[in-house]
């Protein structure tokens, strides 16, 4: 079984965002790190590749992106990828991403793709589905859990109030969100001198459409100073709760 | 283990928005739970409208699966003119691309140029493939109605909540998620003819099998609630998190923690939320005993009203909240309970 991880590079979560004008993030001095769901993703393919690795044979991870992406795909590496590919391209929508994704991966007969749920800068939630139609690959959406073994690959998905558990075949993509991995593994020292010479394949961007084009940015309206209630006052609280909020 | 070949997914094809006919709508993707519709689907239907009023289409649903007449019928009273029914018993679960194949046919014989879903679990899973069928831009979580039509600008949060973008789609087609509780809405005392749907698609290859459900019961769904009492690290354990249901009680409202309540196992996973949590958008979040790391206010920055009671001064859920009590949270707690059950008689 060979398995692909989509992997975006975004800003720490802990960064505080700016614009250098209407339109365009100002990534100056910006730490950038694995997409948070991404990186479950990762982790789990790689406890497979390591539990089991005469069944998942090798884990692959892409992105599509600038030079400036290759630090987040060694970063990969050292967490356990056998190698990388970059795209080298300047997406400007989900759609280009999963079309850049779709060409560069479509003859190499990945039996099982997973995608994070969304990216945590432009929260798009769509390139994991729109890379499965585009690969014309069945998906699941909402994936918290994944098992493999050599008899068969079990995934969880989240519904409303609860989970299914799935039976599935491949080739299948998986579009994940939290639960899939406890934590993101962090890369050992080992891993890191690994992945200094474990392949990184840059390859050339094709001509692809945008769909959709992000034309400005706003920053949130600052919030009115919040409203001190005395502890002894909790009275005041109930009634705010009750007349102003209308919680009840 | 069995490998199933691409060509087993025989009903691919592509429809980009090129209309022979004339008549013009807006579709209306309604999920259901278990037959009956919720709160956001009625939200949807009236999101739906005010689109197609905007561009003088018609306003479309679509609901796949088994629904009475009577429910489907509830989609009208909130703006939907027609309701196509897709009543297949055999659908167990969701399977994204026989979904999406659905989709895209009802949206063709209706000639629809906007497509919109809830930005829920199963809106998430079937926008981005419809979108990619039907040749169209996407905007997911959108905030509210288009600010333009011409071109055609939808503003959506990013940067989980540290942002607005707006994002233009310049293609003929455009396929939207709403974010939930984003659209304020009413009846409108309309109606909608119920027809039912027969798609022409093949058999679904066995690609996914069901073997199990588990759901909880009884609980309210965080994502559906309008009030989240939520518990951080200041609650000091689970055992304390007793006057947390009672309060989530008394006010009708889903019960959530922060993310390290969730890794210490306090709570289950489920009710984190956060940037990697759930992302909620209550008419009231509540934040009992938690600071409000970034990551945190990044799930519920779309709250209407933030109320924080914290030990610290300090804690940065103060700049995110309306309303904040300082001092402990154990002791204020239970007089706080007892000061609503006042109120409440």
């Amino acid at each position: 079984m060979k398995i692909l991880v989509c992997v975006s590079n975004v800003p720490d979560t802990t960064t505080k965002v700016r614009f250098s004008d209407a339109k365009t993030f100002d990534s100056t001095g910006v730490q950038w790190i694995i997409n948070p769901w991404d990186e479950l993703s990762l982790t789990r393919a790689v406890e497979f590749r390591e539990s089991i690795p005469a069944v998942v044979e090798k884990v692959t991870v892409i992105n599509v992106g600038p030079a400036l992406t290759e630090a987040t795909l060694r970063k990969a590496l050292a967490i356990g990828a056998d190698d990388a590919i970059r795209v080298n391209a300047d997406p400007k929508d989900a759609f280009a991403v999963a079309f850049q994704i779709a060409e560069a991966v479509r003859n190499d007969g990945y039996d099982l793709i997973l995608c994070g749920i969304e990216s945590s800068d432009y929260n798009g939630s769509a390139v994991g589905g729109m890379l499965a139609e585009l690969l014309d690959m069945p998906n699941l959406s909402a994936v918290s859990g994944l098992n493999i073994t050599a008899a068969d690959v079990m995934v969880d998905r989240d519904i409303d109030g609860g989970k299914e558990v799935l039976k599935v075949q491949l080739p299948l993509l998986l579009v994940v969100q939290k639960g899939i991995a406890k934590d993101a593994r962090i890369p050992s020292m080992r891993g890191i001198m690994t992945a200094r010479t474990k392949p990184l394949v840059v390859k050339e961007a094709v001509a692809g459409d945008t769909y959709a084009e992000i034309v400005g940015f706003d920053l949130p309206q600052a919030k009115a100073k919040c409203k001190m209630i005395d502890a002894e006052n909790l009275a005041e609280l109930a009634r705010v709760m009750h007349e102003e909020i209308k919680a009840f | 283990m069995k490998k199933l070949k691409h060509s087993d997914f025989q009903y691919h094809h592509s429809y980009s928005c090129t209309f022979k006919n004339s008549i013009m709508s807006v579709l209306i993707y309604s999920e259901h739970t278990e037959g009956k519709f919720k709160k956001s689907a009625f939200e949807l239907v009236a999101y739906g409208a005010a689109i197609a009023n905007s561009i003088g289409s018609k306003a479309i649903a679509l609901v796949i699966g088994k629904v009475d007449p009577q429910e489907l019928s509830k989609l009208g009273n909130y703006g939907a003119t027609t309701v196509f029914n897709i009543a297949d018993g055999s659908i167990d679960h969701l399977s994204n691309h026989l979904f999406a194949a659905y989709i895209s046919q009802v949206a063709e014989k209706e000639g629809a140029t906007v497509v919109v879903f809830s930005h829920s679990n199963t809106g998430k899973a079937l926008a981005p493939r419809l979108a990619v069928r039907m040749k169209a831009g996407l905007v997911t979580a959108a905030s509210g109605l288009p600010t333009t039509f011409e071109p055609f600008i939808v503003k959506k949060s990013s940067f989980t909540g540290k942002a607005f973008a707006k994002v233009q789609i310049n293609t003929n087609c455009k396929v939207l998620t709403l974010a939930p509780n984003s659209y304020p809405f009413s009846e409108t005392g309309g109606t909608a003819s119920i027809e039912s749907f027969s798609p022409s698609v093949a058999a679904k290859p066995a690609g996914t099998q069901l073997t199990d459900v588990q759901k909880q019961t009884g609980k309210i769904l965080l994502t559906d609630a309008d009030t989240v009492v939520s518990g951080g690290r200041g609650m000091k354990g689970p055992e304390n998190w007793a006057p947390i249901e009672e309060l989530a009680d008394l006010l009708g409202a889903g019960t959530a923690c922060s993310r390290p309540v969730a890794d210490e196992g306090w709570r289950p996973h489920h009710e984190h939320v956060g940037q990697t949590g759930k992302v909620v958008a209550p008419n009231l979040y509540i934040a009992l005993g938690i600071s409000g790391a970034i990551q945190h206010l990044g799930g519920i920055s779309s709250s209407k009203f933030i109320i924080a009671i914290n030990k610290d001064p300090e804690a940065p859920i103060f700049e995110a909240a309306d309303y904040g009590v300082i001092g402990d949270v154990q002791k204020i707690l239970p007089d706080l309970i007892t000061e609503v059950k006042k109120a409440k008689q």
